[in-house]
């Protein structure tokens, strides 16, 4: 008896609290439907649709035959559902005189990527470390130029670089290329890793030295854990400017050694014969796999280490 | 035996000189503090010592041999950081032995000397854990830790305690001051705190603008500080500084006159012979000057209450009195409204005199 006079009184409490003042109390009320969240997914939307469209009708064409490709109706998605393109694209596409698809360049991309990114990373992270913790005399003025050729167009530097792998007998091979995307990655990737290792605490490499470590010793042991982010940022930049590259892989390699980019443009833009739209759409789309592959893995990280980058140093 | 000197150290970046014709002698098991304000090269100087910024001109010794070009692992000193600077992808037993793994030092004395720099700190449990896991405090023994594994002679501490919260901070710092007393080893701490200064130092150096504007005891810097910074710096509030000149009292004997009132110098140890006219700044402790107390010798000030500040402790009152603002400090029991009248009696025998042009004591 007295229980049940004693739940009813709270409930009766918590439905009009007596000694509360009306007007607002709590949480303030959210619309669902306000001009504000309106106008910020519909932005949202357009923007993703904007990006998006074209993805999808690379990836719907791709998946088309040519009879159904011929109807116009590039929108709508595939009657039958083939991979023939995908097949063809890979390992059968003619460009020019080779008919053995987009591997051969698949694997000539990789042969430029893996050594270019590794080789440009190791050196610049080690440039930036020892631009921003051991100051030697015209470390500022290293610095400077380093920056300035960031700035330099690569057009006016094409046919000097010619000259100079043609001198030292590196033209036309895979080499070259691997040294020339090198030392372009070196003035972004230095001031990356400068920043990044600036903005460490100073006093970490201070203690450090205190510990007895040398410059490889505080370099390998203390920075380089410490670096995660910015190393995989570097490799993003990396990884996608070299497999994306088209002008120095056209200007500084040979046929048999185009890279995959290359090879890409050769398949569609070939003149003679019918345009294969679906082997063109395949081919594009196993051309960008790689760089969008990278980005889905490490994108969390690389958002991460461009801002510890950024906002420091 | 003198343990670090520094003789003529000079520290120029380019143009700017930071350092000059720096001199400091630091005997064995010393502690040293280095107190002044921020951009004073306190922490420059300690640097210098460590080997870490390299010097423009003069010597360093450390245990009387000539460190001056040695690197930081080669002068037999261990440091402790601000913000501690623990490798933050090692474990505290990693922390602590990385140095000692760098010397290349056999593996058994390697744990022989991080169980016992763990034991001292008791930090003995958190050996397995990473830097972020453990809270300020235990992070800045873990610093400390690094320092004493290196069974070095001298241990540089640059603010060690600046970044923890004032209750961890007063427990650390006793326990510095513990673990100076059972290893008796150098040290030398830079703080701009003056209650660690005055604490845990033999002695303490003040610091203005890369020169040491006095070396010595806490009691000395507190009680006869050499300049008017010095005095000014100490303290907390500062020393009440009066400005007037030297004249007689009706006995004839020297005294101030400040604002139109007279001060009598009785009691007052000059150093030189006081002039009448001469231009002084009379300098007096808030707690050298008693209110309303009964039977005190020497004249009667009257001064009024402005704003009373209690403290729990003590009570901290601010007079006018003869066109001054004055602070005076009361036992926290007494309690005085603002308006109220008081009368004030100088212990001069505490106070301190300085030219008013030079500002140095007289």
């Amino acid at each position: 008896m007295s229980d049940r006079g004693h739940l009813k009184k709270t409930a009766h409490l918590a439905e009009v609290p007596a000694s509360w003042e009306s007007g607002p109390r709590g949480a303030r009320p959210r619309r669902l439907l306000s001009t504000r969240t309106i106008v910020v997914y519909g932005t949202l939307f357009v923007a993703a649709a904007y990006y998006l469209l074209p993805l999808y009708v690379m990836i719907v064409t791709s998946l088309k035959g040519m009879p159904e490709i011929r109807l116009g109706n590039i929108f709508s998605p595939p009657l039958e559902i083939t991979f023939e393109p995908w097949v063809k694209a890979w390992s059968s596409a003619c460009t020019g005189l080779n008919c053995d698809g987009l591997s051969r360049g698949f694997w000539n991309s990789v042969m430029i990527t893996v050594p270019s990114t590794a080789i440009s990373i190791a050196i610049a992270s080690i440039n930036g470390y020892a631009l921003s913790n051991w100051r030697f005399k015209g470390a500022d003025i290293f610095f400077t130029i380093l920056i300035v050729g960031a700035f330099i167009p690569y057009q006016v530097m094409l046919y000097p670089i010619v000259i100079v792998l043609r001198e030292i007998g590196l033209y036309g091979s895979l080499s070259g290329l691997v040294i020339v995307h090198t030392i372009f990655g070196m003035p972004i990737l230095t001031l990356l890793f400068r920043n990044y290792f600036a903005g460490l605490p100073e006093e970490l490499f201070k203690a450090a030295r205190v510990d007895g470590a040398g410059f490889w010793g505080i370099y390998l042991k203390i920075m380089v854990p410490m670096s995660l982010p910015i190393f995989v940022v570097a490799m993003i930049l990396q990884v996608t400017g070299i497999w994306n590259d088209f002008l120095f892989g056209v200007v500084f390699t040979r046929p048999e050694y185009y890279p995959m980019t290359v090879q890409l443009n050769n398949i569609v833009n070939s003149v003679q014969g019918v345009k294969e739209y679906n082997v063109n759409m395949a081919a594009t789309i196993l051309t960008g796999a790689v760089p969008l592959l990278v980005y889905f893995v490490s994108g969390r990280l690389f958002v991460r280490g461009i801002a510890a980058g950024a906002v420091k140093g | 035996m003198t343990s670090v000197s520094v003789k003529d150290l000079r520290l120029s970046f380019g143009q700017v000189t930071v350092l000059d014709q720096l001199n400091l002698d630091i005997q064995e098991g010393e502690f040293l503090v280095l107190l002044g304000s921020s951009g004073c090269g306190k922490s420059t100087l300690l640097n210098c010592i460590a080997g870490l910024l390299d010097i423009t001109d003069g010597q360093i010794f450390i245990n009387g041999r000539n460190v001056t070009w040695d690197e930081p692992k080669d002068r037999g000193i261990g440091m402790v950081f601000q913000s501690y600077a623990l490798y933050p992808q090692m474990t505290v037993e990693k922390n602590l032995s990385f140095g000692l793994k760098v010397a290349k030092m056999p593996q058994g004395e390697i744990d022989k000397r991080v169980a016992r720099a763990a034991e001292i700190l008791q930090i003995g449990p958190l050996l397995k854990r990473k830097p972020s896991e453990l809270s300020g405090g235990q992070r800045q023994r873990v610093a400390i830790g690094r320092a004493l594994v290196r069974d070095v002679d001298v241990f540089l501490f640059d603010e060690p305690l600046s970044n923890l919260d004032a209750k961890l901070r007063s427990e650390l710092r006793v326990e510095i001051k513990r673990l100076h007393q059972s290893l008796k080893n150098t040290m030398i701490y830079v703080t701009h705190d003056q209650i660690e200064a005055l604490t845990l130092a033999d002695r303490i150096a003040i610091m203005k603008g890369g020169v040491i504007q006095q070396l010595a005891d806490p009691n000395t810097i507190y009680n006869a500080p050499k300049n008017m910074f010095v005095a000014g710096f100490i303290g907390s509030p500062s020393m009440n500084f009066l400005r007037g000149e030297i004249a007689a009292d009706a006995a004839g004997r020297p005294a101030v006159v400040a604002g139109g009132v007279t001060f009598s110098l009785d009691g007052y140890h000059a150093g030189e012979t006081l002039v009448p006219g001469r231009k002084v700044v009379l300098g007096v402790r808030p707690e050298h000057v008693k209110v309303d107390e009964p039977g005190g010798t020497g004249e009667v000030h009257e001064a009024t209450v402005d704003i009373e500040e209690p403290m729990g402790a003590d009570n901290l009152l601010w007079l006018k009195h003869a066109g001054h603002t004055m602070a005076v400090r009361t036992a926290g029991s007494r309690r005085f409204s603002p308006g109220t009248r008081v009368r004030l009696t100088f212990d001069m025998t505490l106070a301190s005199l300085f030219d008013a042009e030079s500002e140095e004591r007289i």
